[in-house]
């Protein structure tokens, strides 16, 4: 047994930071957080040239041929980083055409979207917060209309990946039948929209069980995310701790605040053991696939979301500005934890999958 | 990642079957087999499992081990199989799991071929001197004074919170044995025979009823000159290798798994309105939040188990291991209290009709309350969150530490 990360994954992950720290480092960040579009097309163009538009897209497409592990690993490193855009949206869209694609739609939408020539997103809620392939409504068929909410990078989207009623999956272009209204979300680096659509062409992809697969998915990538984010969040708070001064020390000698500190460490550091489990379930272990993706899915939001409070908290006045960079990843965290469903709603579906 | 149960792992898993099928067949020892029959096959017992491998892995053959190569997953299947048929453990007293990693690590040959194959026999039975009435959290103040005299060292103080006492053969213990340098340079690590006139033993009564702690007074109790581990002044070193064993055996993550998987079955058991409790949605999503914490702790422990087996670095992580364990602990015997509802209020250790009507419900009325014992043994968990806040993540040590320690 070697429950760890190879050389190649560990490569990966030290080639994405390095590419984060040169083209995106948090000032950069913070120039995409006070924009307008959430979007650095330069960044975006960089990533796709380092091959991560396609890791999980077979090699004959044109891409890495990966697992969801890996591309957990990149997205976990990339939250981290506080990477903008769509890379989340992008890999879900691209996962759920190489696993239930036919095999003219992905000869026709892999190597482009590997490659970063298009750009797709996943479009999952509708009103009332109904997340799960379970209560989606939107009727399937050759022209669906109907509107989808929250769906990241909806303004820059080539291609939608569109749950249907009865927990199916559609194909949708933008396009004919197709607008966004864009809106401006809570996490400011990762902007969303309503999809609307209006007699839009689509094609169906996968089956029933194709939905509920990328679900997990999402539920381990939105997992990954939680815990870059809150391992940036607990070390902005550390960094602080070792930098501010009161009563003529740093306050990290003070045992409240060190105490706080290793409380949050203690929340969040084991959970890269249930990320990495869920992942690794998803690639290898059917039977726990669904359940771990629930339960990483509630449990690491849930912790990100704390620590994202816990983080300002320990940075003061200061953690309560604008100008403080903790609420790039506080909001990074809300939107992880909301996005496909509250902890709770997993939580129920762990409960279940268990057969409690 | 290869975290699979491949062909090897199969092929253990059913050559372990047929070992236990062979030599612990289910009720093997028929009825009327009496206690000292039972305690005889079990040692029997142990002692095939040891020679095929499966028990006392980590320990050196030489005393008294099988010497395997660590593997989480062969451990894991060892005590899945073990924990079926009902097979015997290995013996984890004191000091199997804190003196023998001690001795091996730091022990004189002589000393390791003297203590440890008795020990992991379960011949010697060990307690652990450490505490002292003035010297708990600051553990390095302590007075017990060791002094050699002749070919012995000569000791006089107090001792407390001392797990199992009353039933020990020997105790390893920290003295001051040079009281003129700095406090923890004088400190020296013996190990003490207990059945000796200088040593008096009482039991201290817990307030969960129990009486596993006690007080030891040592009135010029005797121990030979070369009964000390590492050199003089070298105790409180050698101590950090105890004390990273006892908080790594009580962090390890098999507990909570254990524990998690026991509650869920209380939930099962007990009703609420009428219905299974566990069909309440509150209580399946209290289920589910603690099942998150000990997936988390369970996952990242083979991940550590992994890199630790491949000399890579563990990270901040592994301070963290007792805290996150004795948390969940918490959370659990909090979850269980409410699952026996009215069962909270009787005393579970009292003799009468009202405890023995409990049952099974003894056991975690009785766990609710040593959830908080076990976070205040081997290091509060204020000391724990002061070790994973100073040498975790990289914080300034305590003011007042700092100064009493001299440095």
């Amino acid at each position: 047994m070697n429950f760890d990360t190879s050389e190649e994954q560990e490569l990966l992950q030290e080639t994405i930071a390095q590419f984060v720290a040169n083209e995106c480092p948090a000032t950069r960040v913070r120039e995409i957080f006070d924009g307008d579009t959430g979007h650095d097309p330069a960044f975006w163009k960089g990533l796709m040239e380092l091959g991560l538009g396609g890791l999980v897209v077979p090699e004959r497409f044109g891409g890495a041929g990966l697992e969801v592990i890996d591309l957990a690993l990149a997205t976990e490193t990339l939250a981290y980083g506080g990477a903008p855009g769509p890379f989340f949206a992008h890999s879900l869209a691209a996962l759920a055409i190489a696993l239930g694609g036919s095999d003219a739609q992905c000869e026709r939408w892999l190597p482009r979207l590997a490659s970063g020539e298009a750009l797709a997103s996943v479009a999952f809620a509708e009103a009332d917060g109904c997340w799960q392939p379970e209560e989606w409504q939107l009727a399937p068929g050759l022209k669906v209309s109907g509107a989808k909410h929250f769906v990241p990078s909806a303004e820059l989207a080539d291609l939608f990946v569109v749950g249907t009623a009865g927990g199916g999956l559609a194909l949708v272009a933008a396009g004919e039948g197709v607008s966004v209204e864009a809106y401006e979300g809570v996490d400011r680096v990762r902007r969303m929209g309503t999809l609307r659509l209006d007699a839009a062409p689509a094609e169906v992809l996968g089956d029933a069980a194709l939905a509920a697969r990328v679900r997990d998915a999402a539920c381990v990538l939105l997992a990954a995310d939680a815990f870059g984010t809150a391992q940036r969040l607990l070390d902005m708070a550390v960094d602080y701790a070792k930098q501010r001064e009161q009563f003529g020390v740093t306050i990290g000698h003070f045992q409240a605040l060190k105490h706080q500190l290793a409380d949050m460490a203690v929340e969040i550091e084991p959970a890269r053991g249930l990320y990495w489990y869920a992942a690794h379930a998803f690639d290898h272990v059917p039977e726990d696939s669904a359940r771990y993706a629930a339960l990483a899915k509630a449990h690491i939001s849930e912790r990100a979301m704390q620590l994202g409070r816990d983080a300002v908290e320990a940075h003061g006045g200061i953690g309560f500005t604008w100008e403080c960079d903790v609420q790039i990843w506080f909001k990074r965290a809300m939107l992880d934890r909301a996005w496909l469903g509250t902890p709770d709603v997993h939580r129920a579906r762990a409960a279940d999958l268990a057969g409690w | 990642m290869d975290f699979s149960y491949g062909p090897e792992y199969d092929d253990f898993r059913g050559e372990l079957k047929g070992f236990l099928a062979e030599h612990w067949p289910a009720g093997g020892g028929g009825e009327g087999e009496s206690w000292e029959d039972m305690v005889e096959r079990a040692a029997r017992f142990r002692a095939q499992a040891v020679e095929q491998g499966y028990l006392l892995r980590w320990v050196p053959r030489q005393y008294g081990g099988s010497e395997q190569e660590p593997d989480a997953v062969k451990a894991a299947i060892i005590r899945e199989e073990f924990h079926r048929t009902r097979a015997p453990d290995e013996p984890r007293g004191i000091g199997l799991m804190m003196l023998v990693p001690t001795l091996l690590e730091r022990g004189e040959e002589w000393q390791k071929e003297k203590f440890v194959p008795a020990t992991v026999a379960g011949d010697y039975k060990w307690c652990q001197g450490y505490s002292e009435p003035g010297s708990g959290s600051d553990l390095a103040s302590l007075r017990t004074r060791g002094e050699l005299v002749g070919d012995e060292w000569v000791i006089n103080g107090q001792k407390i919170w001392t797990t199992n006492a009353i039933d020990a053969d020997y105790m390893f213990c920290l003295c001051r044995t040079e009281p003129d340098v700095p406090k923890h340079a004088g400190i020296s690590y013996l190990l003490v025979p207990m059945k000796q006139p200088g040593v008096e033993v009482r039991p201290l009564k817990q307030m969960n009823g129990g009486q596993e702690f006690n007080e030891i007074f040592l009135t010029d109790a005797r121990t030979p000159a070369d009964w000390i581990v590492g050199k003089r002044g070298e105790g409180w070193l050698v101590s950090r290798t105890t004390l990273k064993h006892e908080r790594a055996g009580i962090g390890n993550a098999l507990g909570p798994v254990n524990a998690f998987q026991g509650v869920v079955q209380l939930a099962k058991k007990t009703l609420r309105a009428g219905r299974p409790a566990i069909e309440d949605p509150e209580v399946r999503q209290r289920l589910a939040a603690i099942e998150g914490y000990v997936r988390s702790h369970e996952y990242s422990s083979h991940r550590q188990t992994s890199r630790a087996f491949r000399g890579k670095d563990l990270g901040r992580v592994s301070t963290m291991s007792k805290l996150i364990s004795t948390n969940i602990g918490s959370e659990i015997a909090k979850l269980s209290l409410d699952l026996l509802g009215d069962e909270g209020m009787i005393d579970p250790l009292a003799q009468g009709e009202s405890a023995e009507s409990l049952g099974a419900s003894r056991s975690w009325l009785t766990q609710y309350m040593f959830s908080l014992g076990i976070a205040i043994a081997g290091g509060t968990a204020n000391i724990q969150r002061n070790v994973i806040g100073e040498r975790g993540l990289g914080l300034p040590r305590d003011y007042y530490a700092q100064r009493s320690s001299g440095k």
